[in-house]
């Protein structure tokens, strides 16, 4: 009978006491804030959506070989060395190596910042952007080589013609080498 | 004071008048609707410390609108196998049930529309319509679990109708009559006349009034099952399977749900108001004391009701539907009979 | 006309006992995708069958493709809500295998983060606890008090919910320099959440009657299905991996482990797990605020270790104790720098074993109650 009544009296009390914490904070200062045009500030260091800066990137491969979810295609091509164009690097050394596709797939993303950690150039970078969304899932591949398709054309042909000349030039070596060897022979 | 519509005096008792006492207070529903949507909506905001519907209209004031707006331009669904009949009746089944309580709404002193001096019953018969409206809606959707929500509402509807009707009893003992208008304007002067407090009198009422405060709680608690709210709302329980007696329904027949929702929980606010809150008379006695005055107190009050009805519902988990029961029947009906056999000696005494 | 008369009705045909309930793999609740195939007698329930598997996404078969050092991502995606506490579990086996001692600051700040992410996974349990018993404001409470802890981990190591931040030998970069002040914060705040907490829904006597004597489980049954963490020590045995096997520097901490005790109710029931997190968030804050202060200002954050990690043969198995229970890490070496296997024992698999046991009886609303206090995350349970 006085567990009755006792328990009666506990459904009120702690009602009653539900209803201040409520009250309170019916009064207290709300922590929403407007989005769009209010924003939190994100800290630098937080990793949000990649970028490249193509004159830094030499080519390396490291960015796609970590990535755990291989979300970066690379195509590298070599530099010819009488390129007459005599590409740079951003840092003012002499670029070795072309890099002619550069794509990121942010849909397959993991946000880890593995690439980031073994760029030796520091050419990949987390921005802090996020807000980056699209409706197919193709705009969601980012295109960051700054070569055209006919510079890559260019490029590809030169380098073919420096292959055929190296061809030739070897055969050429190979070919007074083993006469001399007949010669002497 | 007797009942009294004063359209009839102006107009005539002719089908005019009649029209504008059904008109006027539908008018104020669907205003009090709208504003009591945008009521829950900003207040749960403001308990859970956020801003709640901010952009459309400034503040977010329009948002009523909006979600009217929207539950019209929708599609509506009739389930394949669903009784049509009773399926497109039901919303509007519960919805005439709680409007009909209107009727006998004392707003202020000069107009009731319905001139019927046995008010306080009437009003409680025809809250019983919604549950016919409930058990119509689960069982013409065709769908197990909206029988079973609706099962389960029929059922706590009816077990806390027995408080509330014993609650109104004593009201009825402690003011001599059952006409809603003769209870508002006996509560009349400060607010210790006010049925809250026992009622008009003298010293002796000091009695009856831990009683009186006990019976406003058990009717707010029995109020609180009859709409359906939290911490009752297992009909609508929303991390639960089961989503009630109103799963199937869409656009404006969901719409109209959740109108019957709102225009309960007012009709029960106005009752506790009149019954116990002293009904449009203002609490300072003679001062703001007027016709227009008595409508002003009578909404503020009946609002105030609302917003505890919110407030609460945002506080406190939902009771399982055993424990219900068990409020219902064990602990309410025991103590509302007390209640009114004490208030039943009292006046026999005084 | 012809109506049908009752007397020819062969009522033992009709299968009017049992009826078989999907509570489908889409939940109002915020477990995950986890199907439940319930089996009610009229209210009460007979038997549950939890299929599981909707979240797998293969991620011990991938890490045999990974070096150790990608395998953190991985790891950190097992329970996304603990990620800190997985990269521990898996980091220090690694370290293990390689006989590798980690600089004094380095333990120091991956116990705060650990604590800081047991924290705020307790919130979301006790948040979710509380949604599914039908009180809607402790949840924004409590994800606001998350949030706080969120942007110290986003400006300590860039994420905010799966962090990479545990590497092998060390951490991936320092803590900025206001670290400190924001911790000591955060503990105040949460302390003060707590107690709002309590009195709005923990003693709540509606609450109380929802979730006391609800989904008993017996502490020789929870040892029996191998449960561990807030699930076990709810049924009262006195066993936490920090005190019991301490790993890192928890043996330099002084703080308790809450059991539960049955105060309301039976010992073992839905409530005394629930407390339990809760009391567990007040001693994290504790191990926290005594850490802050024995915290070293200067020192490495990365051991001296060779480039590519490439642990010797062998096999070790390393348990941590996760906020949802004991995490095991079982790596075999064959001295390659990709693992020959790692397998993860994640709690939240074990523990959901132990649902049809402890909800037979109970009513359909109580499943649901039963299944919030078991605290399970699907990314753990399907890995």
């Amino acid at each position: 009978m006085k567990e009755y009544f006792k328990n009666v009296w506990t459904w009120f009390y702690t009602i009653l006491i539900g209803m201040k914490v409520t009250l309170k904070h019916l009064f207290a200062s709300k922590v929403t804030i407007q989005y769009p045009d209010e924003r939190y500030p994100i800290p630098p260091i937080a990793r949000n959506r990649l970028q490249l800066d193509p004159d830094l990137c030499n080519g390396c491969l490291q960015c796609s070989r970590i990535c755990p979810v291989q979300c970066i295609t690379v195509e590298t091509l070599k530099v010819v060395p009488d390129d007459p164009e005599r590409p740079m690097m951003g840092d003012g050394t002499p670029r070795k190596i072309w890099v002619p596709r550069y794509d990121i797939d942010f849909a397959k993303c993991c946000y880890c910042g593995l690439c980031t950690t073994v760029c030796p150039t520091e050419a990949i970078k987390h921005t802090t952007d996020f807000e980056y969304s699209s409706y197919t899932r193709d705009g969601l591949i980012y295109h960051f080589s700054a070569m055209t398709p006919e510079k890559v054309e260019e490029k590809k042909k030169l380098l073919a013609e420096w292959n055929a000349k190296q061809k030739a030039l070897k055969e050429a070596a190979a070919k007074a080498s083993s006469g001399v060897d007949k010669k002497e022979s | 004071m007797e009942t009294f519509n004063i359209f009839d005096r102006l107009l005539g008792e002719n089908i005019l008048s009649a029209l504008v006492s059904v008109i006027l207070p539908l008018v104020f529903l669907i205003i009090y609707a709208l504003i009591a949507i945008l009521g829950e909506l900003k207040i749960s905001a403001w308990i859970q410390e956020r801003l709640g519907p901010m952009r459309t209209g400034p503040y977010g004031i329009l948002q009523p609108l909006a979600e009217v707006i929207k539950l019209i331009q929708k599609e509506d669904i009739v389930p394949a196998g669903a009784n049509r009949l009773l399926f497109n009746l039901a919303p509007f089944v519960i919805f005439a049930g709680s409007f009909a309580g209107f009727a006998v709404i004392p707003f202020t002193a000069a107009f009731v529309p319905a001139e019927i001096n046995i008010g306080l019953f009437y009003v409680f018969a025809v809250g019983a319509f919604a549950v016919i409206g409930i058990v119509m809606g689960g069982w013409a959707s065709n769908n197990k679990y909206s029988l079973l929500g609706a099962m389960r509402s029929a059922s706590q509807m009816i077990s806390y109708e027995i408080p509330g009707a014993l609650v109104i009893l004593s009201a009825a003992v402690l003011a001599n009559s059952l006409d809603m208008q003769k209870i508002s304007a006996l509560q009349s002067g400060p607010f210790w006349n006010w049925f809250l407090f026992g009622g008009p009198g003298d010293w002796s009422k000091i009695w009856i009034l831990p009683f009186t405060l006990l019976l406003s709680l058990i009717y707010m608690i029995s109020s609180f099952a009859e709409t359906n709210r939290t911490p009752f709302d297992i009909p609508e329980g929303e991390s639960e399977l089961v989503a009630g007696y109103h799963t199937e329904y869409s656009g404006m027949k969901f719409a109209m749900f959740f109108f019957a929702e709102y225009s309960n929980m007012f009709i029960v606010a106005a009752i506790l108001t009149v019954i116990f809150l002293g009904g449009w008379n203002s609490p300072f006695g003679e001062f703001m004391n007027g016709f227009w005055w008595g409508l002003f107190w009578f909404i503020l009050k009946a609002m105030f009701i609302v917003f505890i009805q919110i407030w609460l519902r945002w506080t406190l988990p939902r009771v399982r539907v055993d424990q219900l029961m068990y409020l219902g029947w064990k602990i309410l009906l025991p103590f509302s009979l007390v209640c009114f056999i004490v208030i039943s000696l009292y006046r026999i005494i005084y | 006309m012809t109506t049908t008369r009752f007397i020819d009705i062969d009522f033992s045909k009709i299968e009017s006992d049992r009826m078989r309930l999907n509570v489908g793999p889409q939940h109002p609740s915020t477990h995950g995708v986890l199907r439940l195939e319930v089996e009610l007698d009229g209210e009460v329930v007979t038997n549950v069958i939890p299929h599981i598997g909707y979240l797998h996404r293969c991620f011990e078969k991938i890490s045999e493709n990974m070096n150790y050092q990608q395998v953190i991502p991985y790891v950190d995606r097992m329970d996304y809500i603990s990620s800190m506490n997985n990269e521990l579990a898996y980091v220090m086996a690694v370290e293990k295998l390689m006989d590798i001692k980690v600089p004094e600051k380095v333990e120091y700040i991956r116990v705060i983060m650990s604590e800081l992410n047991r924290i705020a996974n307790h919130q979301i349990a006790v948040a979710t606890f509380g949604l599914d018993a039908g009180a809607f404001t402790p949840f924004l409470y409590l994800f606001r008090d998350r949030e706080y802890i969120l942007w110290i981990f986003e400006k300590a190591s860039g994420g905010r919910l799966l962090f990479n931040y545990f590497w092998v030998g060390g951490l991936a970069n320092d803590v900025y320099p206001t670290f400190k002040e924001d911790v000591l914060n955060i503990v105040k705040q949460v302390r003060k959440t707590n107690k709002e907490i309590e009195d709005l829904l923990i003693y709540n006597k509606i609450f109380i009657d929802r979730t006391a004597n609800v989904g008993v489980l017996p502490a020789d049954v929870a040892i029996n299905y191998g449960c561990s963490g807030p699930v076990l020590r709810g049924s009262g045995v006195q066993f936490d991996l920090r005190k019991n096997e301490p790993y890192s520097i928890y043996d330099r901490f002084d703080f308790e482990i809450p059991i539960g005790k049955g105060e309301v109710g039976t010992v073992g029931d839905c409530w005394d797990r629930n407390i339990v997190r809760m009391r567990e968030m007040e001693q994290s804050c504790r191990i926290i605020e005594l850490a802050i202060a024995q915290m070293p200002n200067e020192g490495d954050v990365q051991a001296a270790i060779p480039k590519k990690i490439r642990p010797p043969k062998g096999e070790i198995y390393f348990r941590a104790e996760n906020p949802k229970g004991e995490l095991g890490f079982y790596i075999i070496s064959d001295g390659k720098d990709k693992p020959y296997r790692v397998k993860g024992r994640a709690p939240s698999f074990v523990n959901l074993s132990v649902l049809p046991e402890i909800s037979r009886g109970y009513l359909f609303a109580d499943l649901i109650v039963i299944l919030g206090s078991i605290d399970i995350v699907l990314g753990e349970v399907d890995r």
